[in-house]
């Protein structure tokens, strides 16, 4: 059994979609846990899930990345434990040093709401396992997607194969119009330089279902049943 | 001593700023001859230091611990005593 802990914060609001998708994986066990109480001990996998902590105030996970969480995360991460950060959390993520670049307002300052498609492009993360070349259809909800960061670590975040998923189309070009919000070489998602910390922009647990219009992200939660606290640098790196 | 710190964050120059190119575009529909528009933001922060080198040092602390995003965003920051304001008793 695989024990994944979902962090909420104030103005957290995908935990508990991914609470419910996570019950759709055999061999995961998932709990809900507040960010002050954050002790992940115990725990396989933290899952920093997308909402607007603090209320997106000065920059959106400027004020999250304050949390005794990020402490947390940053000895849980130094572990090898492996942790996935969506959308406001790919924010935190980022703002707490934890992942490469920034997330900035989108290209057209419009709030972005879309099913977009991304190709998986390194499978050096324990949640992307199987599923290099793949491209997945995930939907998509704000209004800071887009990624940046200066050409030098751009650069060492290409070579180090950290860009783990590109807006594509349909047939898996990365075009311009495919680009949802001005993403720095179409980057939807990048991982640190040892693999097991993920952050994305699109919302895996809100397509895990066919309910809701898709099931690509099931495929990658469902990598979570097999990590174990500890294994991820070694396995991935 | 009481000062005031003006923190003035602005997007680095090679990061695109969506918000001001919408601004230059509707300066533009107004009849302004306008080159280009960048748009930041001014973070104003009151509070106690013995001298006013302190008090520049802890508003560029908070500066780089907090206001700005060293990736994205630059910020320069003006300090100055603080007027005297009395605060409303409750």
């Amino acid at each position: 059994m695989s024990r994944v802990a979902i962090l909420r914060y104030p103005g957290t609001w995908s935990e508990r979609d991914f609470a419910h998708a996570l019950s759709l994986v055999e061999g995961v066990e998932s709990e809900i846990v507040w960010h002050e109480d954050a002790d992940l001990h115990g725990f396989d996998v933290a899952i920093v899930p997308g909402g607007f902590s603090y209320g997106d105030y000065l920059r959106a996970g400027a004020i999250a990345k304050l949390s005794p969480a990020t402490k947390e995360l940053r000895r849980f991460a130094a572990e090898g434990g492996a942790i996935l950060g969506s959308c406001n959390g790919f924010q935190i993520l980022c703002e707490a040093g934890l992942l490469p670049g920034a997330l900035i307002r989108n290209r057209d300052l419009e709030y972005r709401s879309d099913w977009v498609h991304v190709r998986v492009e390194s499978d050096h993360t324990p949640f992307t396992r199987g599923s290099l070349g793949a491209v997945l259809r995930m939907p998509i909800g704000n209004g800071e997607g887009c990624w940046v960061a200066d050409q030098k670590t751009l650069a060492e975040t290409e070579a180090r194969g950290q860009i783990v998923f590109r807006y594509v189309d349909a047939h898996g070009a990365a075009t311009l119009e495919a680009n949802p919000n001005g993403a720095l070489a179409n980057v939807a998602g990048v991982s640190n330089a040892d693999g097991n910390v993920l952050g994305l922009m699109p919302h895996p647990e809100r397509c895990a279902e066919a309910l809701l219009g898709g099931t690509d992200g099931y495929r990658i939660l469902a990598n979570l049943a097999k990590v174990r606290h500890g294994t991820a640098p070694a396995l991935y790196r | 001593m009481r000062f005031v710190a003006r923190v003035l964050v602005r997007p680095k120059d090679e990061v695109r700023d969506p918000q001001g190119e919408a601004v230059l575009a509707a300066l533009r529909s107004l009849g302004h001859d306008v080159a280009e528009v960048r748009t930041g933001k001014e973070i104003v922060v009151t509070f106690s230091a013995a001298d006013e080198d302190a008090a520049r040092a802890t508003a560029e602390r908070m500066g780089d611990q907090l206001l700005a995003n060293p990736v994205i965003e630059d910020y320069e920051v003006q300090v100055e005593s603080a007027k005297e304001t009395r605060v409303p008793s409750r």
